[in-house]
């Protein structure tokens, strides 16, 4: 389906825009700005998990030799945070703590030194409250209240959806599998710690550079916790040295900084240690889920009710859509006539998870895809022609109202099953070793910003000029995936010329158009899309100007290697230099813009905004796996992934995505975990981080990688950007399954909760070795209270994309913002 | 940025000069490569007002061969690893030597220091500010042990991966102080107590490691760890077999690591090996005794029942591998490194 | 006897430190308690240097110490006395990539580049000595370099880029017929 041959630049392997820097250490990443006059700022952070602030006294760290400034809350009266409905985090803890890390004081001092000495002479008085350590548990204790806008006790948020009479389907069905599923909750684990500098120019206005993914949403967040107009803050995303969805929220140590720029008139840094940066997270949340699912005799799914609980942490984050997603995309990958949901979000004492790579849908897409290889071996059926029947149609509107456009899913299992020889090797392997199967979609772009707004979520801006150089502008922000690099390659080769004769300029809200940020995907789609329309009116003034010099019409000048000129007239050309000249000549100064939108959803009911995507990726992946008997002892040796992109804009980098993804899944799949631990409240009140440090939370090295054998499918959709998906965050989802769906091929136990690891796995045979079922993994789902649900029947069933009741909901006290989100309500 | 607490430096040339200012200091440590050492004193787990550098110490860094191996306290693990005789004659150090940390941790950590590693446990090798959240432990700045409540002692885990090795080859070591110097077994050097783990004095300096000469002797070192690097070992199995013409074990030493504060040598497993030769039932045995020897507490990676039981099948792995079978994909899938 | 002694951290006076940075004679006076990631980074301002962790457990800090790669952030400033440290900033010559640099570039061994700095000089301290190393040997020698971005497979196919790239310089092949691309497994 590809037809590369005709670009010059889009599709081939090239070295990145921005690889020398890379490799010669001249990235600027933010804590290597040093500025003349530059202050250091430590954050004080609480050590108990829930308490009342009683006081807090800085006398003696104000006057401890180095110390410019000492902030309590009390400096800063503004809630913040990055959804619109959850306002709730201050950039210093005023009342209260959330958590063990939940900061409550800065000290800013000529150096780390000067400020880790100021921070021991802080003293803060609590007042202990009960703690929450995880769901079922807030569940339980609704009196120990984290927030007071929650829902009821630490309920943060409840949906109920209905999309057709699922119970009426799986009564119907030859089969109903009922299955609870726990997947842990781990991190991000940037290399790079956040870290932030704020500077105050002469004029009063503020620059902030930090390793952020979204500088606009930062520049929002700043704007509303200090009272600073807009239009007075710069805020500079400097390249991430890794963010996976780590440094999309705003930041309490981003506020402090600016705040004690502003007060001192001198630069101020903050560099996280790595305890810090656990204590941020922000990844993925703990979920447990039971999946209801019916087939008939061949496997075909008839209906799916799906409940979810996840373990939110102290704060809001992006929460309420991580909520969504761990729901709504399951009708992406297969069809599925009838669905419902459930999902509910508590309040707990821990860091806040919130938007991890797979954001929300990688927990759900375990259970399905562990879930499915039970139906196959329940309906002795190939899993992999299991799959292939079922898979959705291209151009498909799925019962819950997301339009996709092209699939290419049948032609990665296809790609997957012959490389690693699948038909003679599945469930034929010696015991010990085995190989499973699992497949997944994850959107290109959320089709909603995450506050309401009718503007682009992407704009371009080119500047063209006689020197031949063309400078391109944007927002978006370079966090190591490439956007810089599809950026220039987008403009290049749409004005036909060599990536080094444009220079870019991205993430910086003074200078370059708003662009949403690094996150769900969606840069090369949208950013990309803004290009084109930008390159695509550059072209056009330049043809323009070159068609009346040659006395043509526009419609015959063309753009290729650096020349501009009439097709068929060999000496009607001009290097695009010259070309520039004319086009200046003509147009006076040369500019263009470009912006992206996403399609209007067709999903009309209330909480329809959360799942629209302008396209969605598909990836199926094979992991082998050799288990030891006696140990359990798990070994990878190779892991097979082929992943429809649309389009490989440049495959070197393309592929580095899907490598990155299966290995960031594996390190889930085997190993990383956020575990929290709590000690019996007559010893301590403590509940802490179980191991907030690089050796303890174990991340895989390069012994622990498997090989890994790519391929990238292209099935282009109208949407993308000369056809082109996403890359960075779908091909992760289907590592897991796949693991446990091999550990069961291998040695015929079941997993049902990740990490997977040696003790689960000898547990589980040793379960079986007693005639108990071999499985590992959570017994049942609490009860909770659901509201009633939105009921949408599906648009075979006669449904229009609304809803048709109108279910009560209560709304959240306080959350004054909440008018403004409503017509997201929750994306 | 973590960064170190004060402290006052020396840098004595010899190792005389060390143990002078180790005798006049009374917070005073050694630092060798400070793989162990500076870490613990970012986080403030170790907190000495002064320390001795050993780096500069030339005698230290000496590997010897004469009736058997010396190896100076000063050698760094990447040394050893080069060293051909190590690799031949010990081939049970090497495989220790080279599945420590990393390969940049192993070109600063020096055997010395390797030996003398404080014991590890998951609520002490944590930051000042975690172990002020949980409440501090007795091993610094408390007196509850979270491990176990009831406890009177530390039970923190020896996690030294050549102690083992070097016990199974029957090593000595050399301690020199201002007052003198004196030779013991390097077994004799640990005790169990997570919190005094060494027998050495605190103003000793650990200044060589000799090796009996090999003989006949083969060695073998299997490390367990979540990781195929970075990690501590959360078990180990070192033995050291001598064979007669016909097979026969003459002389056996397995030891333990990791499972307890100190290495653990299995007293009764190399009774019963001694006269016999390495047949599956013998294997058998001894790996179900090295398990019961075992004794691994909640604080490490892994849980300790899984610990224990897989004692039994490294021992296994350890004894075949003695006994010549090829268990070259084995190791390469326990240790995600070929070790060859 | 050499001491040095250091009152309170903040108040502490600098020691003076002479060794060669990237081959050139360097003069730096320093808090005693620093380590050579801080003086690196603060004092000299080489920045490329980076840090993830500072207690040994990332690798992202490693530089060539006498030309072995060591972790700047658990050795002590005052140890550089006498020594030459190579740090990324100086692995170009001559206006030119190194074969390592320029490979890297080019296949994605590089993504955010936040561990590609260490990367870099311990793959080059590898080829320094051992110039045909297989794939086994470049895994086990970059193992104490964690990379939370590529998953390692193209930092491995660089290093194996690079190492046909210098072979082929020694043989005087003219390096641009090297093709520059994605592999396609397999
Ligand atoms: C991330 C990480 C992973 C690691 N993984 C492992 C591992 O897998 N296995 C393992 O065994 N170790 C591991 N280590 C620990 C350490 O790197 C090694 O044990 C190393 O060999 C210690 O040697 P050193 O010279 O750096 O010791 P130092 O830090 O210099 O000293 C360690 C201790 O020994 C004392 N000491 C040192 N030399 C002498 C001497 N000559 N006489 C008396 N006392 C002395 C010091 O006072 C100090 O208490 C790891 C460390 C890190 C940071
Ligand atoms: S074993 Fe007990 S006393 Fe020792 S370090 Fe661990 S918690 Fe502390
Ligand atoms: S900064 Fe992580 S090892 Fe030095
Ligand atoms: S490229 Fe980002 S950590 Fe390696």
């Amino acid at each position: 389906m590809s037809n590369t041959d005709t670009f010059s630049i889009i599709g081939k392997p090239r070295r990145r825009v921005d690889g020398a820097d890379k490799v010669t250490g001249r990235t600027c990443f933010a804590d290597d700005i040093i500025l003349p006059r530059m202050l250091h700022c430590k954050l004080l952070r609480s050590h108990v998990p829930h308490a009342r602030i009683r006081s807090v006294d800085v006398s003696r760290a104000e006057r401890h030799p180095g110390v410019n400034l000492v902030l309590t809350g009390r400096d800063f009266p503004n809630e913040y945070g990055i959804l619109p409905v959850s306002q709730d985090e201050q950039p210093l803890c005023r009342d209260k703590v959330r958590f063990v890390g939940d900061p409550v004081a800065a000290v800013v001092a000529r150096d780390e030194f000067a400020a880790e000495e100021a921070l021991d002479l802080i003293k803060v008085e609590y007042e202990p409250l009960g703690t929450i350590s995880d769901p079922v548990d807030a569940l339980n204790n609704p009196a120990a209240r984290l927030h007071d806008y929650s829902e009821e006790g630490n309920i943060h948020k409840r949906l109920s959806y209905e999309f057709g009479d699922v119970e009426e389907s799986l009564a119907d069905s030859a089969h109903v599998f009922e299955d609870v599923f726990f997947f842990e909750g781990n991190t991000h684990l940037p290399l790079e710690q956040h870290a932030a500098v704020g500077m105050q120019e002469a004029d009063g206005r503020i620059t902030l550079w930090s390793s952020t993914q979204c500088p606009h949403y930062v520049h929002r967040a700043v704007a509303k916790a200090l009272d600073i107009p807009m239009a007075h803050i710069r805020v500079i995303a400097s390249p991430n040295g890794g963010g996976f969805g780590g440094k999309t929220d705003p930041f309490n140590h981003e506020i402090v900084v600016v705040k004690a720029a502003q007060m001192l008139g001198r630069p101020v840094k903050c560099c996280l240690n790595r305890e810090e940066v656990f204590y941020c997270h922000r990844g993925r949340h703990p979920v447990l889920m039971k999946f209801r699912t019916g087939v008939d005799e061949n496997g075909a799914l008839t209906g799916m009710h799906l409940q979810t609980l996840l373990d939110g942490g102290a704060y809001g984050s992006y929460g309420v859509a991580s909520t969504f997603y761990t729901a709504v995309l399951q009708p992406v990958t297969y069809h599925l006539p009838r669905y419902a949901f459930d999902a509910c979000r508590m309040f707990t004492n821990k860091p806040p998870c919130g938007p991890k790579r797979g954001h929300g849908t990688v927990q759900p897409r375990f259970g399905q895809e562990v879930q499915l290889d039970k139906i196959a071996a329940k309906l002795d059926m190939d899993p992999a022609v299991l799959r292939l029947n079922i898979v959705e149609k291209p151009g498909a509107l799925t019962a819950n109202y997301l339009k996709i456009g092209s699939i290419g899913l049948a032609q990665c299992i296809n790609t997957v099953t012959e490389r690693c020889g699948w038909k003679d090797r599945y469930g034929k392997l010696p015991e010990g070793k085995g190989m499973g199967l699992a497949c997944s979609s994850y959107l290109t772009g959320a089709g909603n910003s995450i506050y309401w707004n009718a503007m682009p979520h992407s704009g371009v801006q080119l500047k063209l000029d006689r020197s031949g150089k063309v400078t391109v502008f944007c927002g978006a922000t370079e966090i190591g995936q490439g956007s810089d690099d599809v950026l220039v390659a987008t403009i290049a080769e749409i004005l036909g010329i060599d990536p080094l004769d444009i220079r870019c300029v991205t993430g910086d809200t003074d200078l370059t158009p708003v662009d949403l940020g690094s996150y769900s995907s969606r840069v090369t789609l949208m950013m990309g899309n803004a290009a084109i329309q930008a390159a695509e009116r550059a072209r056009g003034m330049i043809a323009q100007a070159v068609a009346e010099k040659f006395a043509t019409d526009t419609g015959s000048i063309a753009f290729s290697n650096g020349r501009v000129f009439e097709i068929g007239q060999p000496e009607h050309v001009l290097s695009f230099r010259k070309a520039l000249v004319c086009a200046e000549e003509m147009h006076g100064s040369l500019g263009t813009t470009g912006s992206y939108t996403p399609p209007d959803p067709p999903g009309k009911y209330k909480g329809g905004g959360v799942g629209p995507s302008p396209a969605y990726s598909y990836t199926a992946a094979v992991v082998e796996v050799d288990v030891d008997t006696e140990t359990g002892w798990l070994t990878v040796p190779r892991v097979y992934i082929a992943h429809d992109l649309g389009r490989a804009m440049n495959p070197v980098l393309a592929r580095g995505q899907v490598e990155g993804s299966v290995y960031m899944g594996l390190g889930e799949a085997l190993m990383e975990e956020s575990a929290f631990r709590r000690l019996p409240a007559r010893l301590s009140n403590a509940l802490v981080h179980r191991e907030p440090s690089m050796l303890e939370y174990k991340s895989p090295t390069s012994c622990d990688m498997p090989e890994v054998i790519t391929d990238m499918i292209e099935h282009p959709d109208d949407n993308g950007p000369f056809g082109a998906k996403e890359a960075g965050q779908g091909p992760l989802l289907p590592v897991m399954p796949a693991l446990a769906n091999a550990v069961y091929d291998a040695v015929g136990v079941r997993i049902d909760e990740v990490p997977i690891t040696a003790e689960k796995i000898l547990q589980a045979l040793d379960d079986k070795a007693r005639g108990g079922a071999g499985r590992v993994g959570p017994d049942s789902f609490p009860d909770i209270e659901w509201p009633e649900p939105f009921r949408v029947p599906p648009p075979w069933e006669g449904g229009d994309g609304n809803a048709v009741n109108k279910p009560a909901r209560k709304r959240a006290a306080k959350m004054h913002e909440m008018d403004k989100f409503k017509k997201v309500d929750a994306s | 940025m973590m960064r170190l607490p004060q402290f006052h430096y020396y840098r004595p040339r010899d190792v005389d000069e060390a143990a002078q200012i180790l005798a006049g200091e009374d917070d005073a440590m050694v630092v060798a490569g400070g793989t162990d050492l500076l870490p613990n004193m970012k986080r403030r787990q170790q907190t000495p007002r002064t320390l001795v550098a050993l780096r500069h110490i030339d005698s230290l860094k000496k590997l010897t061969n004469g009736a058997g191996l010396t190896i100076g306290a000063g050698v760094t693990l990447t040394s050893l690893e080069q060293n051909k005789t190590v690799k031949s004659a010990y081939a049970g150090l090497w495989q220790a030597a080279a599945q420590v940390a990393t390969p940049h941790l192993r070109n600063m950590g020096t055997l010395g220091g390797n030996i003398c590693l404080d014991t590890r446990c998951n609520y002490y090798d944590q930051n000042h500010e975690w172990r002020k959240a949980i409440d501090f432990c007795m091993k610094k700045d408390g007196d509850i042990c979270w491990v176990s409540t009831g406890s009177k002692k530390c039970l923190a885990t020896s996690s030294t991966d050549t102690a083992p090795a070097l016990i199974a080859l029957r090593a000595e070591v050399e301690l020199v102080s201002a007052a003198g110097r004196r030779t013991l077994p390097l077994q004799h050097l640990y005790q169990d107590d997570g919190i005094h783990y060494l027998t050495r004095r605190r103003e000793e300096i650990l200044t060589n490691i000799i090796l009996p000469q090999a003989g006949a002797t083969r060695s073998t070192y299997w490390k367990l760890r979540r990781r195929g690097s970075f990690d501590f070992p959360v078990l180990s199995v070192a033995a050291a077999l001598e064979f007669d013409e016909h097979d026969v074990i003459a002389d056996a030493r397995v030891v333990l690591g990791a499972v307890a504060s100190q290495p653990v040598v299995c007293a009764a497993v190399n009774e019963q090996l001694r006269g016999k030769g390495l047949t599956d039932e013998v294997i058998e045995d001894m790996a179900a005794a090295c398990a019961k020897a075992a004794k691994p507490v909640k604080n490490t990676d892994f849980a300790p029942h899984w610990r224990k039981r897989a004692v039994a099948h490294v021992t296994r792995c350890a004894l075949r591998e003695l006994r010549g079978d090829d268990m070259r994909e084995t190791r390469k899938k326990l240790a995600r490194q070929s070790l060859i | 006897m050499n001491r040095v002694t250091t009152l309170k951290r903040s108040t502490q006076e600098n020691a003076h430190i002479s060794c060669r940075v990237n081959g050139e004679p360097v003069q730096v006076s320093v808090a005693p308690c620093k380590t050579l990631l801080e003086m690196l980074r603060e004092d000299l301002r080489l920045t490329g240097t980076k840090h993830g962790c500072e207690l040994g457990e990332c690798g992202a800090c490693a530089v060539l110490v006498d030309g072995d790669p060591i972790l700047s952030c658990l050795s002590l400033a005052l140890d550089a006395e006498g020594c030459a440290i190579d740090t990324i900033e100086g692995m170009a010559q001559d206006g030119q990539l190194h074969p390592l640099q320029a490979a890297f570039a080019d296949l994605g061994g590089a993504q955010c580049g936040y561990c590609t700095p260490a990367i870099l000089l311990t793959a080059k301290a590898l080829l320094d000595r051992q110039p045909n190393p297989g794939r086994d040997r470049i895994r086990e020698a970059l193992s104490g370099n964690l990379c939370r971005c590529t998953g390692y497979q193209q930092i491995f196919e660089a290093v194996e880029e690079a190492i046909l790239r210098l072979r082929r310089t020694e043989q005087g092949t003219d390096l641009k017929s090297v093709p520059v691309g994605a592999r396609h497994n397999p």
